[in-house]
């Protein structure tokens, strides 16, 4: 890590407990590399607040290579950040200049409550991946891999579906909160494959049932969720989806 | 060598049990909202196709003669009598539902952003259906005062050459008054960034998402939203200022 050079204004959100009203407090970060992730810029700034002896930014983090879904947080009004298709740990402080003033917030939705300051709980898309059931397949050997032959297109659509971490950001950004474009992706990338058609029907009515039960908005088909998804899950997700719904209602 | 176990099959039926319907009524559900929004508002869409190529008649500029063939078709013929009334269903069903999707949408998020860079993600009219549409219905109001009631109700002046009733002259003697044409103009800018949204976002909503079609539904719907309202405004703009007469 190349020697710290930048000057950094935090204002980051903190708030004890989903209880507690929480507010945006500010951070003065003097030494910061150009070449940190965002989130070793708050290892930073928590290793400093241990010193003083106060209480630690809580945020969420996992695999810090932007495949797990974990980190989130809203930085200056965008869910992971300034740049497109990242996560925040993928996010550097390059990304930002010199004395500038980052504002960074939990994700904003009534089915995401905060735990503690930017800290979010999600088990609603787990509520949401659980009603979606299990796919039946047969016991005993697996089968040879030519006898369930699956057009490549399809292949293709269901693996960038499939794509999905589970972040939120698609929640977060969206005017609405709505979680359309994570349900559409969970629906698509089985209902695209062979191994997804038994429970192809009730899966798309029983997601949309417990997604709407969560508390999820509705979609005004902004596109915002596309843009901001860090793993590039399309609209086109959001339409076969409908499309699934609407036959899954017309059939049962 | 394959073979399946029993309990595949139990599985199998406990799925279904398990995975049978658990959603609500169809309409009650957020994707079902929605495909109301969807088919209401193409629904609209088509009312103005019909009542733009109608009121083009005007641009005969033979005196509202040929205008007036049209309006008197349209008021006699009992089909249209019936689909007026579906209209109005139509638009207070639309307005009615984006009422309760906008109420649903703000409990989704009690707390709002410090920092929201909206700008960076989407457009301004896709976040402002809701705005756009009001003014829309203020339009309305003073639109539907102008010709709908009185065409209706309180009669029209006299009848044409043609012994047609003369919708026209009530045409003639509205435009003629400045901020009419002001709430004219207005109400026409204010359809086309709600059709500019509303046009491809009905697509979307019906399921009709195909990389070989979405360009397409892309450029007919600008083009749409651009001629159609332009159209339009183009009436009591060319009327106020003599072009038509």
């Amino acid at each position: 890590m190349s020697h710290g050079n930048m000057k950094i204004t935090l204002k980051v959100w903190r708030q004890k407990n989903a209880k507690i009203n929480g507010q945006l407090v500010t951070y003065q970060l003097n030494d910061i590399s150009p070449d940190m992730s965002f989130l070793e810029m708050f290892d930073v700034l928590n290793e400093q607040l241990i010193t003083k002896g106060e209480d630690p930014v809580a945020f969420d983090h996992d695999c810090r290579e932007g495949i797990c879904g974990m980190c989130s947080m809203f930085i200056n009004g965008r869910p992971h950040g300034p740049k497109n298709k990242v996560t925040t740990c993928q996010l550097h402080m390059r990304s930002f200049k010199d004395g500038d003033t980052i504002v960074v917030e939990p994700w904003r939705a009534a089915a995401f409550p905060v735990i503690k300051d930017l800290t979010v709980d999600r088990t609603a898309f787990d509520r949401i991946i659980a009603k979606g059931g299990f796919i039946s397949v047969n016991t005993g050997n697996a089968q040879d891999a030519n006898s369930l032959p699956i057009p490549k297109h399809d292949a293709d659509k269901s693996f960038e579906a499939a794509a999905c971490i589970g972040c939120g950001a698609c929640v977060a950004t969206c005017k609405n909160s709505s979680a359309m474009l994570f349900v559409s992706a969970k629906i698509s990338q089985l209902a695209l494959l062979p191994q997804g058609q038994v429970e192809r029907v009730a899966r798309a009515k029983n997601m949309v049932a417990q997604m709407d039960a969560e508390g999820f908005g509705n979609c005004s088909n902004t596109g915002a969720c596309e843009i901001e998804c860090p793993k590039g899950i399309s609209l086109e997700n959001i339409a076969r989806m409908n499309r699934e719904f609407y036959v899954a209602n017309l059939k049962d | 060598m394959s073979f399946t176990f029993a309990i595949a099959n139990r599985n199998r039926s406990n799925n279904h049990i398990i995975m049978s319907n658990t959603s609500k009524n169809f309409l009650l559900s957020s994707i079902g909202k929605k495909l109301v929004m969807g088919l209401t508002g193409l629904f609209l869409i088509s009312f103005l196709l019909v009542h733009c190529f109608l009121n083009s008649f005007i641009f005969f500029n033979d005196g509202g003669l040929m205008f007036n063939i049209g309006a008197a078709f349209m008021a006699k013929n009992w089909l249209i009598r019936a689909m007026e009334v579906v209209l109005f269903v139509g638009l207070v069903w639309h307005m009615v539902q984006a009422l309760i999707l906008t109420m649903d949408n703000s409990k989704a998020r009690p707390v709002k952003y410090a920092v929201n860079n909206a700008t960076s993600n989407t457009k301004w009219y896709s976040r402002s259906m809701g705005v756009l549409g009001s003014l829309l219905l203020l339009f309305l109001v003073v639109h539907l005062a102008n010709f709908w009631v009185k065409s209706r109700f309180t009669g029209l002046p006299g009848e044409d050459a043609n012994g047609n009733e003369n919708l026209y002259a009530v045409m003639q003697e509205t435009f003629r008054i400045g901020w009419i044409i002001a709430v004219y103009v207005g109400g026409c800018i204010a359809l086309a960034y709600h059709l500019l949204h509303g046009f491809p976002s009905a697509f979307q909503t019906m399921g009709w998402n195909h990389p070989k079609y979405n360009r397409l539904i892309l450029i007919t719907g600008t083009l749409f939203s651009i001629i159609i309202p332009l159209i339009f405004a183009a009436m009591p703009v060319s009327m106020y200022f003599g072009w038509v007469n």
